[in-house]
C-alpha cells in the first residue's frame, strides 16, 4: 500500500483555493494586516497561529466578508471576493461564542443557512439529519441551545457550519471554551470530519498544540505579518526565526558567534574560557557572525558523568526541577550563568534518580540536534 | 442583613402612605352608596354601572384607546430602529449629538413639549384631532422604547447576527429571523409603557387635541373643575388598574427575560 503525501504546496501546478495578495487591513491608524500574501490549497488544514493581537482573526474576518481589506485582493478559487458580502460567500463561519440562535432549536439551528438557500424541504430534513449524525447529536434535534453542555453546543456550531457544505470553513478559536480532555478528543473530531467531507478548513487559534495537532500547515503570525508557513513537524524541527522556535514549544536559545569548521558546520563561540559548541546548519553563516542556537529540551541529554564522544557536552548545576510524572525538566545552570532546559522521560523510579536539585550534571546534544538562526 | 429595627419601619410605612393613600382613598370612595363624595354611606358598585351609560365618558375612553395604540406603536417601531441604529451603526456623523437627541424628551417638560407640537401642527396646517394627538403621543414615548431595546441590545452577541449572514440573509432577514425574536421581550415591555404613558397623559394631549378628540384624562380634568362625582373615581380606579396593569406586566417581562438571560448564562459556564 503506498500512501499519498498531502502536499499540494510543495505542487508547481496546483491552484490555491485561497489566495491573499499582498493584503493590507488598517483600522484607523493601527495596521492589523500588513501587506501580506499567502496560499491556501483545497482541502487543507489551515491553522493560523499567533499571540492575541497578531492580526489572525483579522485575517479570517476578512476571509468571512466581515473585513474588507484597505489594499491588495482576496481571491478564492480565481474569482476577487472583496465586492462579495458574507451572505452571498461560498464561506461559512464557526464563531468563537459558537452564536447559536437561542430560540431556535438544534435542529432549526442547522437547518437555518438551508432555508435562506430555498432548498426543498425534503432535502433540508436529509440534510440535517446528515450533520446530526455527523456530530452525533441526533438526541438532541429537539433541544434548545441552552439545554445541551458546552461540548455539544460546539458540535452543534460545526454541524451549523458545515450544513451548506462550504468551500471553505473557517474556524474561530472553536475549542477555546472546552476544557482540556474535551478539547483534545474534539480536536480529533475535526481531523475526522474533515477528512470525511473534503472541506478546506481554516482554523485561527493562540493554543500550539491545537494547532500543531489538527493542520496540515501551521501559519505563524505576529504584528499583522506572517513569519512562517510550514507543516506542523518543520516548523517544530527548523523553524525559520527565534520568534518562531520560541513561540512553538519550549526552547533553549543560546547566543554566540559562527566560525566555519567545514561544510556546513559551524563553531559557535558562546561563553568565555569554555569549548565551543558544534551546530550544523544548511543556511550560510560568515566568520564572526552573530547567531541564536535553539535547541529544544527534549534533546538534551543530562547525565552524571561526561558523555563519551558527545558533539556537544557543558557541565553545570540543577537549580530547578519541573516533575510532569511521565518526564521532569530539568533547569540546569551552567558555569557561564545561562540555565539551559533540558526534559527526560521517568523510566525509573524517582527515587531512583542518580541526580537532584544542586548535583553538579552534564548537559550533551548531537550537532544536529539545534537549529541556528541568525539575529 | 438586620433585623428590622423601628426606624426602618416607620420610614417605610411613612413613604408608602405618602405614595398610596391618595390612591387608596380615591379607590375607597369609588365604593361608596353616597353622591357625596367625602361622606361614607356603605358599599355600592352602582356608579361603575352609571359609567358604562355616561355616553362622553365612553367615547372619551374609545378615543384613548385608539391614541394609546396607535401612538405605541409608531413609538416602538421608531424607537427599536433609533435604538438598533444607535447600538450596532458604530461611528457615523452626528452620533452623539442624534443620541442626546433621542434621550432629551425624556427630561424635557412636558409644556414645552405639548407646545412646540401645537405650534408645529398650526404651523403645517394639519386639524387637530385624534391623529395629532397620536403623532404626539408617539414622539414623546418612542424615547423610552428606545431607552428599553437599547438596554438589550447592549447586551445582545454580535456575532449572532454575523452568524445569520454567514448563514446567508441579508441584513434585513438577520434582523427579522434572529435579532428581533430575541429582543421581543424588550420591544413588548417598550410598547407597554409606551401604552400607559399614552393612556395617562394629560398635559401633551390637551396642547394637541381638537373638538373632535376628548381623551379621557382630558374628560376627567373637565370634569373635575365642576366638582369631583363618585362616577369619577370609579373612572380613576379603572384607569389605576390598567396602569398598574401595564406596569407590572411591562416589568415582569424584562425581570423573567434578565432571569432566563442569567440562567442560559450559568449554564453555558458549567457547560
Amino acid at each position: 500500500m503506498t500512501t499519498v503525501e498531502f502536499e499540494p504546496w510543495d505542487d508547481p501546478q496546483e491552484k490555491p483555493l485561497i489566495h491573499f495578495q499582498n493584503v493590507t487591513k488598517k483600522f484607523g491608524e493601527f495596521t492589523a494586516i500588513d501587506n501580506l500574501t499567502i496560499d491556501i490549497y483545497e482541502r487543507e488544514f489551515y491553522a493560523l497561529l499567533g499571540p492575541s493581537g497578531c492580526g489572525k482573526t483579522t485575517l479570517m474576518r476578512m476571509l468571512a466578508g466581515f473585513e474588507t481589506p484597505t489594499t491588495g485582493k482576496i481571491l478564492l478559487a480565481g474569482q476577487d471576493i472583496a465586492p462579495v458580502p458574507p451572505n452571498k460567500r461560498a464561506t461559512n463561519m464557526m464563531f468563537q461564542s459558537y452564536a447559536l440562535f437561542p430560540h431556535l432549536s438544534i435542529w432549526e439551528n442547522i437547518a437555518f443557512g438551508l432555508k435562506r438557500e430555498g432548498m426543498a424541504k425534503p432535502d433540508i430534513n436529509n440534510r440535517v439529519d446528515e450533520m446530526l449524525r455527523l456530530t452525533r447529536l441526533e438526541q438532541f434535534a429537539r433541544r434548545k441551545p441552552h439545554q445541551i453542555s458546552g461540548g455539544q453546543r460546539q458540535r452543534v456550531a460545526l454541524a451549523r457550519s458545515l450544513a451548506k457544505a462550504p468551500k471553505l470553513l473557517l474556524l474561530d478559536e472553536p475549542l477555546g471554551a472546552l476544557d482540556k480532555k474535551l478539547r483534545q478528543e474534539t480536536q480529533f473530531e475535526l481531523m475526522d470530519i474533515q477528512e470525511k467531507t473534503g472541506t478546506t478548513f481554516v482554523i485561527v487559534t493562540h493554543d500550539q498544540e491545537e494547532a500543531m495537532t489538527v493542520a496540515s500547515r501551521v501559519a505563524v503570525m505576529d504584528h499583522g505579518k506572517i513569519i512562517q508557513v510550514a507543516t506542523p513537524d518543520r516548523i517544530y524541527e527548523t523553524p525559520n526565526s527565534v520568534y518562531v522556535a520560541d513561540f512553538i514549544g519550549d526552547v533553549n536559545i543560546i547566543e554566540g558567534t559562527t566560525s566555519t569548521i567545514g561544510e556546513d558546520t559551524y563553531a559557535i563561540g558562546w561563553a568565555d574560557g569554555l569549548a565551543p559548541l558544534n551546530a550544523t546548519s544548511s543556511t550560510a553563516f560568515s566568520d564572526g557572525q552573530k547567531c541564536h542556537l535553539a535547541i529544544r529540551p527534549e534533546k538534551v541529554a543530562i547525565s552524571t558523568d561526561k558523555p563519551e564522544g558527545a558533539a556537544n557536552a557543558v557541565q553545570g548545576r540543577v537549580l530547578d526541577i519541573a516533575y510532569l510524572g511521565n518526564i521532569s525538566t530539568y533547569h540546569v545552570e551552567l558555569l557561564s550563568g545561562e540555565v539551559i532546559k533540558a526534559q527526560a522521560a521517568n523510566t525509573r523510579r524517582i527515587s531512583r534518580r542518580s541526580y537532584t536539585w544542586e548535583d553538579t550534571v552534564w548537559l550533551s546534544w548531537t550537532a544536529t540536534a539545534g537549529v541556528l538562526l541568525a539575529s | 442583613m438586620n433585623k428590622t429595627s423601628w426606624f426602618n419601619v416607620v420610614s417605610l410605612t411613612l413613604g408608602f402612605a405618602f405614595l398610596y393613600i391618595p390612591m387608596i382613598i380615591l379607590i375607597i370612595f369609588s365604593f361608596n352608596e353616597s353622591k357625596l363624595v367625602t361622606v361614607w354611606a356603605g358599599f355600592s358598585t352602582k356608579w361603575y354601572g352609571e359609567l358604562l351609560h355616561n355616553e362622553a365618558f365612553l367615547n372619551a375612553a374609545w378615543v384613548t384607546i385608539k391614541v394609546a395604540v396607535f401612538s405605541s406603536t409608531i413609538a416602538t417601531v421608531l424607537g427599536t430602529m433609533a435604538a438598533y441604529v444607535l447600538v450596532r451603526g458604530g461611528r457615523f456623523m452626528g452620533r452623539t449629538l442624534f443620541s442626546g437627541m433621542i434621550y432629551a424628551p425624556l427630561v424635557m417638560p412636558e409644556v414645552i413639549t405639548g407646545l412646540s407640537l401645537l405650534l408645529l401642527f398650526i404651523g403645517i396646517g394639519l386639524d387637530r384631532g385624534v391623529l395629532t394627538i397620536v403623532l404626539a403621543h408617539s414622539t414623546f414615548s418612542m424615547c423610552y422604547v428606545s431607552v428599553v431595546v437599547s438596554s438589550r441590545l447592549v447586551t445582545f452577541d454580535r456575532s449572532l447576527e454575523e452568524a445569520a449572514l454567514d448563514l446567508g440573509c441579508s441584513a434585513a432577514q438577520a434582523f427579522r429571523l434572529v435579532t428581533l425574536p430575541i429582543i421581543a421581550p424588550a420591544v413588548i415591555s417598550g410598547w407597554l409603557l409606551a401604552f400607559t404613558l399614552s393612556l395617562d397623559d394629560l398635559v401633551i394631549a390637551s396642547f394637541t387635541t381638537g373638538p373632535s378628540a376628548t381623551t379621557l384624562p382630558i374628560r376627567i380634568f373637565s370634569a373635575v373643575r365642576l366638582g369631583v362625582s363618585p362616577e369619577i373615581n370609579a373612572l380613576s380606579t379603572i384607569m389605576i388598574a390598567i396602569v398598574t396593569f401595564g406596569v407590572i406586566t411591562a416589568s415582569l417581562i424584562t425581570k423573567h427575560q434578565m432571569v432566563r438571560q442569567k440562567r442560559e448564562e450559568q449554564e453555558a459556564v458549567r457547560g
